[in-house]
């Protein structure tokens, strides 16, 4: 706890930034490499090819030639995964396989997705527009009101929300407003090409339960984020030397506690787009996750891998985003140690 | 009643620990007190509560409350397995990393972030859309998902605790590596470590339903009380039950789990929801 | 009570603060401080002052209330306040200096907007740029224009504390509360702060309360001085007064027990452990523990009497006692010289850190060599290298150049690849106390490990030589089942010595191993390790900050700054005569009881 005695001259911040965000990057390019070796090899982890897994156990030895001979699967497998990468940063997703397996000789992956990839981005966005600041605030809330009703409430509910599984959530609110109240439809099918936005009714329970799930871990964390802050010293310092509570609490307490929130809720977010997938398949909602899922029962090995692909790249990029909103709000940070 | 069993006397804890009692009650001795077999029909589909079925028939016409009772066990059993095999290998990778100080260090926790940017859920689907689904595949997916996060709170507690003075004093005296950790770091850590244990175990179970519900896991004749909810959730209206009931099952257990966890760890003087994993800060 | 005529800037009467179990925590207190007057509170862990100090503010922590009394500040009744009248108090009438200036400094704001916010608390006029600069300068921080853009983490331990000192100064209140501020801070830099305050008080007439547990540090700056233990003030009174002719046997212990580089002695602590909350004993709180205690002083609780002029003093026999006599004993006795090669011989040792992907050096070409059973100490401030030496001998960091000779064979860097023997005979003890013992770990287990692994003894033999130990440090058979948790600092401190002393070493390797204890369980423990070298015949090398635990311990002492020795001597010699300006500048800081009024830039 002895400081030493040099001074530590301020530096210009900027260099140590760019070099930050840079390694950063790198890191998050490195990530999703890896990721795409796992999600290539995961497809194929079983013996046998993944020809044969689209056409099922059944499929005579001489289809499943024909099928393997389409997919281009008679080349070694490296060369298949960087064809596969290179593909995918240039925009073309491959294939279908199992519009192969039925005989279409070319189809693209990427327009069978786009629609509900917009379809998705939009219950997402819903969801995470609210799910932040009411983490932020009702976290807030709680810590600064700890131990009182209040905090007792908004603990309770975040506890039920983080345990409990959103498709169990999803089907008790069903249960609750469609069968119990008549207010609200049990699925949101929503036309194909058609604005999910226009339909807002299909949209009030994905969203709840979405928001539902998320929102409870991001108050939890805020919470506790908030409250290890105002325990600290110079919260208290500045009590006694008779600044305002509500400055106090602004400026002091909250405004440190910003920062870990901010990592939490990036978090949060990361879990937003995994909870996607099984809010969809609840509600029959025609997003990426009901099309992944689908992809996944038929064994439609090329359309699991780039939609995984996709879905690890938004998530990678959730992360650089939140790394970059830190490093502005911690002065500390933009030094190097 | 000693410090570590304090957690019993607030209503929070004691109130977890009675729920969860009882689901594991229901989970464990359910099949041998069901009144009927969980796959045979026994009526029409989709009739309401009557006194053969308390709690009505579902879409094939099985008696609800049989189902439920035999539907407990496999997700448990999975989750428990994959959370103990998550600790395993992270208790591992996370004590080497943080002891060892070497090159090991940097290069586990790179690959270690490499899992932690991935969506879980999507990790397992790719799993299962690769190798099918069944107890293995579950089990290692879960575990795989989870162990990363566990190695990191390993390795920062080990961090910690290996520059103790009473560590120190060990490798003074010379004594290998495997014993310092095992006798003076492990016993050290285990608690940081273990209080979120019943977090994780949810977390599991959450997983696991997930890919039940989907219809993605396993497949077993005997019910389970995700993929109940999915069976008849088509339905909801005619025979709620059927949905609410398993519902409610995952619903209180993963509850109550949490409760009694958020107890203990309060009791121990911990905040029971993990600090950021990730720092920004290297 | 003071000087009559001048209204008080602080006036405190009975003084009585409660935990809301009931359980008394301050009882009785009362005190006045005049305007330009500096008044110490002195007291070790658990004797109320800092809940005192706090109270001024009309602050208590949760669980704490105030169940009787009144404090005064500049006239104005704190007691009794509501929440906003005692905010605009604070800050402009009364304000605080907290201890740890890093953490009491808000890391995302810059220093001069956390001024102008206590500024626009209290300022109802426009606030400008120049009272921050003003505030700066005050606390002599005013040359560098742009220094209020800096952020806390941009700035050294005494630049942060000099700036909790400007926040508290800016509205020019007239009474200061400080808690601890100079401790955490190196020696050099805490003297220019204790000078920066006593330029403050004469300038500006601030009153100010400073609590500590240092008196020596508060003996060079307080005009007067109250001694608390146990929640109770024992001793009161002018600051020559109260050291040169201490009326109450606790404060007479204390100075004793507070080592000077300038004039050392004999250390002696003081037996038994300080009472915590809700343990106060009937009677005399001081008197289980007192050496002059008469069944008499357990029956009720003394009275504060006047002992002299100004002097008031709680205890019923300070007219018996004759408390002024300096305990006899020279500082050490010297071990008779062994002939032949030293013990321990250290030649051309560098030692680097790694930290991230750069490396410090922190040793840098040390040579010494220590001789059987003589005590070397190693002095120097934090970040001197003092520790990784003392390291690097216990094989716990390897040295990147140099090599160490140990009984005139040379020792591998790390402990795995020494033998059994030279492992033993190097025993290294901690300066935490709370993270020496392993807390899983009942204290018999600890002390164990090493007679097992080290002495290879059987189950048996080890747990009669346990027993034995536990009576070589003092510490009472009873406590080798229970739990480091269920201890004491001192007592965990003997405990890692007793450990250490399981092995049978011929070299014992103190790092700092007081400098977290109270000053009376240090004069304790260090008297117990004196006793020690000298029944064993144990060699010591003493690391520490503090010249006068060397002055009155040591044989001979090595200094050390930023990686080098500038000066090796015997202690006498480098004392009395330093040759290196470091050391004189050392010396200079160092607070002394004897030579109070040193103070000088």
């Amino acid at each position: 706890m002895i400081a030493p005695a040099e001074l530590r001259l301020p530096r210009r911040g900027v260099p140590h930034v760019l070099t930050f965000l840079g390694g950063r990057l790198l890191g998050g390019v490195a990530a999703l490499l890896a990721a795409s070796v796992l999600i290539f090899a995961g497809v194929e982890v079983l013996p046998g090819s993944p020809a044969s897994a689209v056409l099922g156990r059944n499929a005579s030895p001489a289809a499943v030639r024909i099928l393997t001979h389409r997919m281009r699967l008679d080349r070694p497998a490296y060369v298949r995964y960087s064809d596969w990468l290179a593909g995918f940063v240039h925009g073309s997703l491959g294939d279908s396989a199992v519009a192969l397996a039925q005989g279409t000789t070319h189809a693209p992956i990427w327009p069978l997705i786009s629609g509900s990839l917009k379809n998705s981005a939009i219950l997402a966005a819903i969801a995470a527009l609210l799910m932040i600041p009411f983490s932020l605030g009702l976290g807030a809330l709680a810590a600064v009101r700890a131990g009182r009703p209040t905090d007792h409430l908004i603990s309770l509910g975040s506890l039920a929300g983080v345990s409990v599984p959103e498709f169990v959530i999803g089907s008790l609110l069903v249960a609750l407003f469609f069968v119990g109240l008549h207010l609200l439809p049990p699925v949101a099918i929503v036309p194909p090409g058609a604005d999910p936005l226009s339909h807002p009714k299909q949209l009030v329970l994905p969203v709840l339960t979405l928001l539902f799930a998320s929102l409870a871990g991001g108050i939890r964390m805020v919470r506790a984020g908030t409250f290890e802050v105002l325990q600290m010293e110079y919260v208290q310092a500045a009590r006694l030397n008779g600044l305002s509570e509500r400055r106090v609490l602004l400026r002091y307490a909250l405004r440190n506690a910003l920062a870990p929130s901010v990592q939490v809720l990036a978090q949060n977010l990361q879990y937003l787009v995994g909870g996607v997938i099984v809010v969809e398949a609840v509600f029959a909602y025609p997003g990426i996750g009901s099309q992944l899922v689908n992809a996944v029962q038929v064994r439609d090995v090329t359309v699991v891998q780039s939609v995984a692909m996709l879905i690890a790249v938004v998530y990678v990029l959730i992360n650089l985003f939140a790394d970059l909103i830190v490093i502005l709000l911690v002065p500390k940070l933009r030094e190097p140690a | 009643m000693t410090h570590r069993l304090r957690f019993l006397r607030t209503t929070s804890g004691a109130a977890g620990c009675v729920i969860v009692l009882f689901v594991l009650l229901v989970a464990v001795l359910g099949p041998y007190v069901a009144p009927h077999a969980s796959t045979q029909p026994i009526g029409a589909p989709f009739s309401g509560p009557s006194g053969g079925a308390p709690l009505g028939t579902d879409f094939l016409g099985r008696d609800v409350l049989s189902r439920l009772l035999f539907g407990g066990r496999s997700v448990i059993g999975l989750a428990a397995a994959a959370t103990a095999l998550a600790y395993l290998v992270g208790l591992t990778i996370g004590l080497v990393a943080g002891y060892s100080r070497t090159i090991a260090d940097p290069l586990l926790m790179r690959t270690v972030d490499v899992m932690l940017a991935f969506p879980p859920l999507l990790f397992l689907l790719v799993l299962i859309a690769g190798a099918g689904s069944s107890v293995g595949v579950l089990v290692l997916g879960v575990a795989i998902i989870q162990a990363p996060s566990i190695s990191r709170i390993v390795r920062t507690a080990t961090l910690e605790v290996a520059v103790r003075g009473y560590v120190e004093a060990a490798v003074a005296r010379g004594e290998r590596a495997a014993a310092v950790i095992s006798r003076e770091v492990l016993p050290n850590i285990l608690a940081p470590v273990l209080v979120d244990a019943g977090l994780r175990f949810t977390y599991s179970i959450l997983i696991i339903a997930s890919v039940n519900f989907l219809g993605l896991g396993l497949q077993p004749p005997d019910s389970d009380w995700a993929r109940m909810i999915g069976e008849n959730r088509a339905y909801i209206s005619l025979n709620s039950l059927a949905v609410v009931a398993p519902a409610a099952m995952i619903a209180i257990l993963t509850i109550g789990v949490n409760l009694t966890g958020d107890a203990i760890a309060r009791s121990l003087g911990r905040s029971y929801v993990p600090r950021t994993i990730r720092s920004v800060s290297t | 009570m003071t000087s009559i005529g001048r209204s008080a800037a602080i006036r405190v009467e009975s003084l009585c603060l409660n935990l809301d179990t009931g359980e008394p925590v301050v009882e009785d207190v009362s005190f006045d401080v005049a305007p330009g007057e500096i008044l110490g509170v002195v007291g070790e862990s658990g004797s109320g002052k800092t809940t005192v100090a706090l109270a001024l503010l009309g602050y208590m922590r949760p669980g704490v209330n105030l169940r009787r009394g009144s404090i005064q500040i500049a006239g104005q009744e704190i007691v009794g306040r509501d929440a906003r009248s005692l905010r605009s108090l604070r800050g402009k009438v009364i304000s605080y200096v907290p201890q740890d200036p890093g953490g009491a400094l808000n890391p995302s704001m810059r220093v001069g907007d956390a001024i102008l916010d206590v500024l626009r608390a209290h300022r109802s006029g426009a606030v400008s740029d120049d009272s921050v600069h003003a505030a700066l300068t005050r606390v002599e921080l005013g040359r560098d224009p742009a220094f209020g853009h800096r952020y806390p983490h941009q700035l050294s331990g005494g630049q942060q504390q000099r700036v909790t000192i400007a926040i508290a100064t800016v509205c020019e209140p007239p009474v200061a509360v400080l808690d601890e501020p100079t401790t955490g801070l190196d020696v050099l830099t805490q003297n220019r702060i204790l000078l920066e305050l006593r330029r403050l008080r004469d300038e500006e007439q601030i009153a100010m309360v400073y609590v500590t547990h240092d008196l020596a540090v508060v003996a060079g700056i307080a005009d007067r001085i109250l001694v608390m233990y146990a929640g109770r003030a024992l001793e009161h009174g002018p600051t020559d007064e109260v050291i040169e002719h201490p009326r109450h046997p606790y404060t007479q212990a204390l100075v004793a027990a507070v080592p000077d580089a300038r004039h050392p002695q004999a250390l002696h602590g003081i037996a038994g452990v300080s009472v915590g909350v809700g343990e106060w004993p009937a009677g005399c709180s001081f008197a289980p523990r007192c050496r002059h205690e008469v069944a008499r002083c357990h029956e009720s609780v003394p009275l504060l009497v006047d002992a002299g002029p100004d002097h008031l003093v709680r205890c019923i026999r300070w007219e018996h006692l004759t408390l002024t006599e300096r305990p006899t004993g020279g500082p050490r006795t010297s071990v008779a010289a062994v002939a032949g090669a030293p013990l321990l011989e250290v030649s051309g040792i560098d030692a680097r850190y790694r930290s991230g992907h750069t490396e410090q050096p922190a040793v840098r070409d040390v040579s010494f060599a220590i001789d059987a059973g003589k005590c070397v100490a190693l002095v120097g401030e934090s970040g001197s290298g003092k520790s990784t030496i003392g390291r690097c001998i216990a094989g716990l960091h390897v040295p990147s150049a140099g090599r160490i000779l140990f009984d005139g064979e040379q020792l591998s860097g790390a402990a795995s690849s020494r033998s059994l023997e030279q492992r033993r005979r190097i025993q290294i003890i901690f300066q935490n106390p709370f993270e020496s013992l392993n807390p899983r770990h009942r204290v018999r287990s600890s002390i164990e490990r090493p007679l097992r692994v080290l002495r290879r003894l059987s189950r048996d033999d080890a747990e009669r030589e346990v027993g034995e130990l536990l009576e070589r440090v003092r510490l009472p058979n009873r406590l080798r089942d229970r739990f480091p948790s269920e201890l004491s600092g001192g007592e965990r401190q003997r405990v890692a010595i007793a450990r250490a002393l399981a092995a049978q070493p011929d070299l014992l390797i103190c790092d700092e191993v007081t400098s977290a204890l109270d000053v009376s369980v240090q004069a304790a423990v260090l008297e117990l390790l004196q006793q020690l070298a000298r029944d064993l015949q144990l060699s010591m090398l003493l690391i520490t900050h503090n010249l006068g635990v060397v002055a009155c311990i040591a044989d001979a002492v090595l200094v050390m700054d930023q990686g080098s020795l500038c000066e090796t001597g015997s202690v006498d010699e480098v004392l009395s005569t330093p040759k290196h300006d470091y050391t004189r500048r050392l010396l200079q800081a160092a607070p002394s009881l004897r030579d109070r009024s040193q103070l000088e830039a």
